[in-house]
């Protein structure tokens, strides 16, 4: 067989198990796992991760509206560069995703970039304005499997309830940036001893989990798959946990950021250390790293959220909220918790895989599937600089990480490589 | 010292250096021209993005008493209000000629962020809640003037401690200079977590008033960006007001400040305001020479 890519070398998380094996890519799918074929370009793995392309549940590209802070063709390259293989972009858009030609549009164009599957999350309201229902089954039938109104939560339980009824029938997944809006009024960062210190309005962990606990209570009468969305505090994880306990089909996600930092870091008052919701205290990020790896954190999502120079050159209350992360997720997530090779691809690939259904991402290597991969040195080090992303607030700027994204293939194509010949 | 931002950047004897070269300036302020020229040619430009006459006459009476240019710069009679950003105007005034930048912003970190954007050395002139330092250093110049020393004096803060950089920068210099701190609030005019101040609370002024050598009234406002933080004024000064009742609970040698402006019947009484005993103008007067000496300690050494 003459393939056009072979990774030789790898530790390749396969449907078996991991084996150290050689792959061959044709046609776009993996054609042969062992034997010897001829290839037109070789990635020579030296024992580097080989596992599915990464998977990230919750990133922002801004486009359409605003095109300045990234695009979709920008977003796509700056996860490429990560080990990204798809996206789910969240709503919060000019317009907001909330119909069904808009939806169409978004992976429309991921499709001509071509760098990256590009899904998108539907808003449950129209406008993400908390007043009335979107299009929900447009968006349902325009592909589109997560609902949220991402930088805001969907204040009205019963506007909510209704929404988590509807979606239930379908299959989709409510999703849920908690936020109470009276609480987080005005806050800047965790309100602790940090904030107490700098004078800056804090943002209590019950603002998260005040929400997180009504809409458990939703979930419970709907029956609706519940997602909570990069959690933040130990008391939202204690509250998942007892309602996954209790049988309940919720999942959630955490950034790199929150297993990366606490509100130590936001002593400095740089504005590539604010976001929503904000690094809590030491004793939080330990519960979010522990619960990752156990899996009471089902998966790693970046929240990739970028914002101009021109828009971040400002004091850190006039700051907008949110950091990019797609560049350094993998890296960070490495650095903070250390994860066997298992844990690694089923947090950053297989569940959000699993809840975005996304059927030819996240599966373990095997005949026939659809290449999409990604090669992940778990032990080099490397320190982020420069960026594909349109944007440059990253948190993780200078800071010296372990594990690299050596390469990544979509559907049998390099999209990135370090290591190619 | 290369900016003065926090008082949280200076020691002890950094502090007491910076008072001792205040008093000096103070008696040059009493002479028939209160003018020295030792910063002529050099340029101080204030930055105040959050109005506030009292504090930025005070830095430019400094500036001139040292026989400095001023350049003013503030919302209202500027493109500020046209919306152009803090660090276009700090790089506009430094291409203009400013060696010297006193900035005042309602955004915590705001004179730390401009301190790392301009050559020039930079003085927080109030940063949100965060910290006004010279304020800092000109209330403990008057305590200083007034009892020889800090150590051992018993400083009550009294009011909106969570929203003030006075208490802020208040707490860590009286602190350093061997006061004791006692913050008396009502809890939610406290900080979340107080467990990085090394200061006491109390819920009751009439409780404190007389083991306190000084009551220190901070200016208290109804509303806070984000809505009232109150019930009302009147109940404030009810609890928390300084009259002539509770003067008379005080130890008779101990006073009363206050750093302006005033609003006279809620935080303090007008009797109390100009009674003897009330530091108010001592404070005043401070300031400018005070504000000299850190000008004078941040451009005099080139
Ligand atoms: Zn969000």
């Amino acid at each position: 067989m003459n393939s056009e890519l072979a990774i030789r070398n790898g530790t390749v998380l396969t449907a078996d198990g991991v084996a150290e094996i050689d792959l061959f890519v044709k046609d776009g799918r993996i054609a042969s796992i062992g034997g010897d074929h001829d290839s037109h370009t070789t990635i020579d793995a030296n024992g580097a991760w080989v596992g599915p392309g990464l998977v990230d549940l919750h990133c922002h590209l801004r486009e359409p509206g605003e095109e300045w802070k990234e695009d979709i063709a920008s977003g796509s390259a700056a996860a490429a560069a990560g080990g990204f293989t798809a996206l789910v972009a969240m709503p919060n858009t000019k317009p907001a995703i909330d119909s069904g030609h808009l939806a169409c549009f978004i992976t429309e164009r991921g499709r001509q970039v071509g760098l990256c599957q590009i899904a998108t999350a539907g808003a449950i309201t129209m406008a993400r304005d908390g007043k009335a229902l979107s299009h929900l089954d447009e968006l349902w039938e325009a592909g589109v499997r997560i609902f949220t109104d991402d930088g805001a939560s969907v204040a009205d339980a019963g506007l909510l309830r209704l929404a988590m009824e509807y979606l239930a029938e379908r299959g989709a997944v409510v999703a849920q940036h908690a936020e109470d809006q009276g609480l987080s009024l005005g806050g800047q960062m965790h309100e602790g001893a940090i904030s107490s210190l700098l004078g800056l309005r804090g943002i209590p962990a019950l603002a998260e989990e005040l929400v997180v606990a009504r809409d458990l209570a939703l979930a419970r009468l709907t029956g609706v798959r519940y997602h909570v969305q990069h959690i933040s505090s130990r008391g939202t994880l204690d509250l998942i946990s007892d309602a996954r306990a209790q049988g309940l089909p919720v999942t959630s996600e955490v950034t790199p950021h929150h297993l990366a930092f606490d509100d130590e870091r936001v002593m400095a008052l740089d504005p590539a250390f604010k976001m929503y919701p904000p690094l809590r205290a030491a004793s939080d990020r330990e519960a979010l790293v522990a619960g990752l790896s156990d899996g009471s954190i089902d998966v790693v999502a970046t929240d990739h959220a970028p914002h101009a120079p021109f828009e971040t050159e400002v004091t850190f209350a006039e700051a907008p909220r949110g950091v990019i992360g797609l560049e350094s997720a993998a890296s960070a997530v490495m650095t903070a918790c250390s994860l066997p090779i298992e844990t690694f691809f089923a947090r950053m690939s297989i569940s959000p895989a699993q809840i975005a259904q996304l059927e030819n991402q996240g599966r373990r290597v095997a005949t026939g599937i659809l290449a999409n991969l990604v090669v992940f040195d778990p032990e080099r080090t490397w320190t982020p600089d420069r960026f594909r992303s349109r944007s440059e607030n990253s948190p993780f700027r200078g800071e010296a990480l372990r594990g690299m994204v050596l390469a990544t293939i979509y559907e049998g194509r390099v999209t990135h490589s370090l290591v190619k010949s | 010292m290369k900016h003065l931002l926090s008082i949280s950047d200076l020691d002890r004897a950094e502090i007491e250096d910076l008072l001792t070269l205040a008093a000096e300036f103070s008696s040059v302020l009493e002479r028939d021209i209160p003018k020295v020229p030792t910063l002529r040619g050099r340029t101080i430009a204030t930055v105040f993005f959050e109005a506030s006459t009292r504090t930025r006459l005070s830095f430019e009476r400094a500036a001139k008493a040292l026989s400095a240019d001023v350049m003013s710069f503030a919302p209202g009679t500027s493109s500020v209000t046209k919306g152009e950003s803090l660090k276009d105007t700090v790089l506009t005034l430094e291409a203009t000629g400013a060696d010297l930048f006193v900035v005042r912003h309602e955004s915590v970190g705001a004179a730390a962020r401009v301190a790392g954007w301009v050559n020039g050395p930079v003085i927080n002139g109030g940063d949100g809640a965060h910290q006004h330092p010279t304020q800092a250093l000109l209330d403990a110049l008057t305590l200083r003037q007034r009892f020889g020393k800090l150590d051992g004096l018993k400083v009550g803060i009294v009011g909106d401690i969570a929203n003030s950089r006075v208490a802020r920068s208040n707490i860590d210099a009286f602190t350093k200079l061997g006061a004791q701190v006692e913050l008396i609030a009502p809890s939610p005019l406290l900080p979340v977590d107080l467990s990085a101040f090394p200061v006491t609370v109390s819920g009751s002024l009439e409780d404190s008033l007389p083991h306190l050598d000084v009551v220190y009234l901070l200016r208290v406002q109804i509303e806070r960006g984000s809505g009232p933080i109150l019930p009302s004024l009147a109940e404030y000064g009810l609890r928390f007001g300084m009259n002539r009742q509770r003067l008379q609970m005080l130890p008779a040698d101990a006073v009363v400040m206050h750093p302006g402006p005033i609003n006279r019947g809620v935080e303090i009484t007008a009797d109390v305001a100009d009674d003897p005993r009330s530091l108010v103008l001592d404070q005043v007067q401070n300031g400018v020479s005070t504000r000299m000496a850190v000008i004078f300690r941040l451009l005099g050494a080139s």
